[in-house]
């Protein structure tokens, strides 16, 4: 496959999920919708590190092409540090407010 | 042509299960769509042959991260009707500015006279073994970090939890 059909794809998840932030007032499906942008991201890199892994430096150097993959690897940490965080926020939001609505947050104090 | 005709179905898959993430009112759906969306992720990394990534994605996303959503959500027991709904014109807002900005990114991306193809299907660089001989070669103290992060986010997430 060519490049550029993995860099269309990962641009339609990526806008798909910025349409989600945008539209959807539930705090938990924005925090979703990040997801599926961090993920959308995933996939490019790991899409590049295939494309360079054909490259000649890459038969040079042992660690060439998985440079990007191990960038993705720590994506995945920080994306899972986030959402136990940004979680345990909502599940406070909720207790004080009852709700979950994004809009109730547009006043941080009170 | 085998290869093309799987990559297309896993984007179709990917696309349509992210929109239908959005279009549904029930929360549960939602998350249930967005792991389907994991899964054909997860088969493109295979495609790729980045068997690692593929295996720890469906692992963290699927197994752990979507697994939280889905208790947080049944914990305060949302369905579709307690869903709050913005009005009809900030949606529609909402989709047009994020519709044009996909045609923008888009129109320039054909434009671009670049085209590489891409490694599918063999290659060592996504395979356990150089994986980890570059993390722990190179990578040794974001590794590190990373685990005082985790330690932090847990602490962080105990404190913030707890009642007062």
């Amino acid at each position: 496959m060519d490049i550029k059909a993995y860099i269309a794809l990962s641009l339609t998840l990526f806008t798909t999920g910025i349409i989600g932030v945008l539209v959807r007032r539930n705090a938990i499906i924005v925090f979703m919708c990040v997801e599926l942008m961090l993920n959308a991201v995933n996939l490019l890199l790991v899409a590049f590190s295939k494309m360079h892994a054909v490259s000649p430096a890459a038969k040079a150097s042992l660690t060439y092409a998985s440079d990007a993959q191990i960038f993705v690897f720590f994506i995945m940490i920080v994306a899972a540090a986030e959402v136990s965080v940004g979680l345990a926020i909502i599940v406070m939001m909720y207790r004080n407010t009852h709700s979950i609505d994004v809009n109730f947050l547009n006043r941080l104090k009170n | 042509m085998n290869t093309q005709i799987i990559f297309i179905l896993l984007s179709l898959m990917a696309i349509g299960s992210a929109v239908m993430m959005l279009a549904s009112k029930n929360p549960v759906k939602s998350i249930l769509w967005l792991i389907v969306v994991f899964f054909a992720i997860s088969g493109h990394y295979i495609l790729l042959n980045a068997q690692f990534l593929a295996v720890v994605n469906i692992i963290v996303y699927a197994g752990a991260i979507m697994v939280l959503f889905l208790f947080v959500v049944m914990l305060m027991n949302l369905n579709a009707e307690t869903e709050p709904v913005k009005n009809y014109r900030l949606q529609f807002i909402g989709v047009i500015s994020g519709g044009s900005l996909l045609l923008i990114l888009l129109t320039f991306l054909m434009r671009t006279p670049v085209a590489q193809p891409v490694q599918m299907k063999v290659g060592e660089s996504g395979l356990i073994g150089k994986l980890g001989m570059t993390l722990f070669q190179n990578y040794v103290l974001p590794f590190e970090i990373s685990s005082v992060l985790f330690l932090s986010a847990m602490v962080g997430a105990v404190i913030i939890g707890k009642r007062n």
